[in-house]
């Protein structure tokens, strides 16, 4: 049900990734993944090497953070990240590149895979590996089973529905054997018989890569689905390929399902088999009026400067807004010195042309926002209660299933900021929850 | 430290606009409206050109001296509310300063009153219309014949629509197979015959509903029930007594049923927003029609029907919610 059919625009899909060349300063981030922050676990003054623990993980919804370079740590402070908020975080001078002994940096691939579930997932968390598809949820939490739940099946999202993003689809072609290994060591952590790999039909290489790679492999089964955003939001994913719906308010969990991005089982697939820590990305650097078009594998803590300088020189003067992640879901940046994360996709730049929004006028009740909406909800009617004040109608309304897909803003013929109304009104609402519950 | 422009995604969208939807309805009754030419002359032209010239100079008037807003005339929408308006009346002579009159109760009252094009309840063109029906019950049943292709004297001898001849005759006691001047059912199909003159012509406007449901303006849900409930209706008091009520075919050819049922209830302003709540109002639509038409005083109850269903429009939003993904 719902969905929209932007211009898919990939134009970076012939880009192959290259390796990003490390600047002279990194700034790591405490908390590049979601929940509490890190707490560092070295001194200014310390000489650190790459991929050594810098962070450390001591809340339970919390992962691992290395650093990704070789050098002093320089100072520990708070930085300001792309979108303006002020987080603890490390700052490295960059000396030489050495890495920490126990990483295999050698090109060979490793195919066997001996540790038992349990010590798959201590070693997900011990190289604080979170998942790239965007919300950067741990995985060790994801991979660890709760008590009276079974996961059935495993879904890898190679989607990419989003438009211009083209991480994955490279990803993909050059790397479709680790990826099937990383998600055999996936199967066994959580003891599902069959892997399902999800890619829209729009990409007809990286399907037929991935087919030829899983006939080698157990229980790795590619999925080809249908063209339409958000094809790739996890409560339509695994609607697509199991035919289950994700309950109101539950988990994919609670369905018998586990959804990981096709990026993070290549992280999966270093960590454990090399020993190598979440240190590297893979980014594209794309727009349409941009001179060249890339794809990088680039260290986390790079600044966004340093990427567009050494991609593209600077960005184009008609630059309307730079976005971190896709067009539709992607959160746009005000600020370029902030440092690049785990789980981003891509810094996309977005002529004024594009990013310009037109001119709000009367909804003319055509109901397209209804039939966009992928989760079967009523944008206008959301809109106009939450003008009014009403956000408990909203919630009524289911409106905390909204899962923020951008559908019924692109699709409003009298551009009504339709998702920033609901947005404020999930807040509302949670907030309202959140008093109710204290009480 | 240069910031950069932010947002909330998504950061792009679809062409879609209010503007385009407007002018693509446009588009679609031009069909309509050369038909209408041809048939009806130079007064349908007039009718039409004072028409839409009302509308879109009442509308620029009241936004900028009583409503004090920006113009919104470009987006179109007055310019579709003036076609509608011309196509609903007779195109004789005295309508040319009649539809004036209709012009400002369609946009004042059926529009601007409530606050523009999306918050008008009833069809803005259909509230001017019924207006003038009451108000000028003469003029508005005085229907030129059609005769010859273009003609151009303006006062044009008189006829009568195929559904006022019906209702005369069952009026004055006849049966229906005693009336004997009813057009030929391709006369109907084509529009050779006496009526409101976007009305008239079935094939005019199925191209013009065809090209709105290929742009994707208009579902087919509300023309097909409305019109099918309609034929349904009519057939079922057809089959129960062929002498007292006019055959389905002949029913959904005259009067304003496929005029209404394609661009006057699909006005997506008025009418609901799921489907199976558009199915709901083509129901109530063609079933008062049909009411209206056979138990009522007047010929033809499309525009009444209409009405009422846009007034339940709202209660039907509230009924009709769209399945929920996640239960």
């Amino acid at each position: 049900m719902g969905g929209v059919h932007p211009n898919d625009n990939k134009i970076s899909t012939e880009a192959a990734i290259e390796q990003f060349p490390v600047p002279s300063q990194v700034v790591v981030l405490m908390n590049q993944h979601l929940g509490a922050p890190a707490t560092p676990i070295v001194a200014k003054g310390d000489k650190v090497k790459v991929g050594q623990l810098i962070g450390e993980a001591q809340a339970f919804m919390c992962a691992n953070v290395h650093s990704p370079v070789s050098g002093t740590v320089s100072k520990i402070d708070i930085c300001k990240d792309p979108f303006g908020m002020a987080k603890p975080a490390i700052y490295i001078d960059v000396e030489g590149d050495e890495w920490m002994e126990t990483i295999d940096r050698t090109p060979d691939i490793k195919r066997e895979c001996n540790l038992e579930p349990k010590q798959i997932v201590d070693k997900l968390k011990e190289m604080g590996i979170v998942g790239l598809g965007g919300a950067t949820f741990p995985a060790h939490i994801k991979y660890s089973v709760p008590e009276g739940k079974k996961a059935e099946y495993l879904i890898i999202n190679a989607v990419e529905c989003e438009p211009y993003l083209t991480s994955d689809h490279r990803v993909m072609l050059e790397h479709a054997e680790e990826i099937c290994i990383g998600i055999s060591i996936l199967r066994k952590a959580l003891g599902v018989p069959n892997a399902y790999i999800g890619i829209e039909n729009n990409k007809p290489e990286p399907i037929r890569v991935m087919r030829e790679m899983a006939a080698k492999f157990e229980g790795i089964i590619v999925e080809p689905l249908k063209l339409k955003y958000p094809q790739g939001a996890e409560k339509q994913l695994i609607n697509a390929i199991t035919g289950r719906r994700v309950p109101s308010g539950k988990l994919p969990i609670d369905v018998g399902c586990v959804v990981s991005n096709v990026g993070t089982t290549f992280a999966v697939y270093e960590a454990i088999q090399k020993n190598k820590p979440l240190i590297e990305n893979i980014l594209t650097v794309t727009g349409k009026k941009l001179p060249s078009q890339h794809n990088y594998q680039v260290r986390i803590g790079i600044s966004y400067n340093d990427i567009i300088k050494h991609s593209i020189g600077e960005l184009p003067a008609t630059t309307g807004k730079v976005i971190s992640g896709g067009p539709m879901m992607g959160k746009a940046m005000c600020n370029l010195d902030g440092p690049t994360v785990k789980g981003a996709s891509s810094v996309l730049v977005i002529d004024e042309s594009e990013a310009v929004r037109a001119k709000e006028s009367n909804c003319i009740r055509c109901g397209k926002c209804m039939h966009a909406c992928p989760m079967g909800l009523e944008p206008y009617h959301f809109s106009a209660l939450i003008k009014n004040g009403r956000y408990e109608e909203a919630g009524a309304h289911n409106i905390l299933d909204c899962i923020e897909c951008g559908c019924c803003f692109f699709s409003c013929p009298a551009n009504k900021p339709l998702l920033d109304e609901v947005r404020l009104g999930k807040n509302k609402y949670r907030g309202i929850l959140a008093a109710r519950s204290k009480k | 430290m240069k910031l950069l422009n932010i947002s909330g995604s998504p950061h792009v969208h679809s062409d879609e606009s209010t503007k385009r939807i407007m002018w693509r309805v446009n588009m679609a009754l031009i069909p309509m409206f050369l038909v209408g030419i041809a048939f009806f002359g130079l007064n349908a032209l007039l009718v039409s050109l004072v028409s839409v010239a009302c509308c879109c100079l009442f509308q620029w008037l009241i936004e900028k001296f009583i409503m004090k807003v920006p113009s919104t005339l470009c987006d179109g929408s007055a310019v579709v509310t003036g076609l509608l308006l011309a196509f609903n009346v007779p195109a004789t002579a005295d309508m040319i300063w009649i539809v004036a009159i209709g012009a400002l109760v369609a946009i004042g009252l059926g529009k601007m009153s409530f606050g523009g094009l999306g918050k008008n309840p009833f069809n803005p063109a259909l509230v001017g219309r019924v207006f003038l029906l009451i108000s000028f019950p003469v003029q508005m049943t005085t229907w030129p014949t059609v005769g010859k292709w273009f003609p151009m004297a303006f006062d044009t001898t008189t006829g009568a629509t195929p559904l006022g001849l019906v209702k005369e005759g069952l009026k004055s006691g006849k049966k229906l197979s005693e009336i004997t001047d009813m057009p030929s059912l391709m006369d109907m199909f084509l529009g050779h015959i006496g009526g409101s003159f976007g009305e008239v012509c079935a094939v005019a406007i199925l191209i013009g509903a065809i090209y709105l449901l290929c742009t994707k303006i208009i579902s087919w849900h509300i023309p097909v029930s409305f019109i099918g409930t309609a034929f349904v209706f009519s057939g079922i008091l057809y089959l129960c007594n062929p002498e007292q009520f006019i055959d389905p075919v002949t029913t959904i050819l005259t009067g304003g049923i496929m005029l209404g049922a394609c661009f006057m209830a699909t006005d997506m302003v008025t009418s609901p927003m799921s489907k199976v709540g558009q199915l709901i109002f083509g129901f109530g639509c063609g079933l008062l029609t049909i009411i209206i038409r056979n138990w009522g005083s007047y010929p033809e109850g499309v525009s009444f029907a209409i009405l009422l269903m846009n007034a339940v429009t709202p209660l039907i939003n509230r009924w009709c919610k769209p399945a929920r993904f996640a239960k």
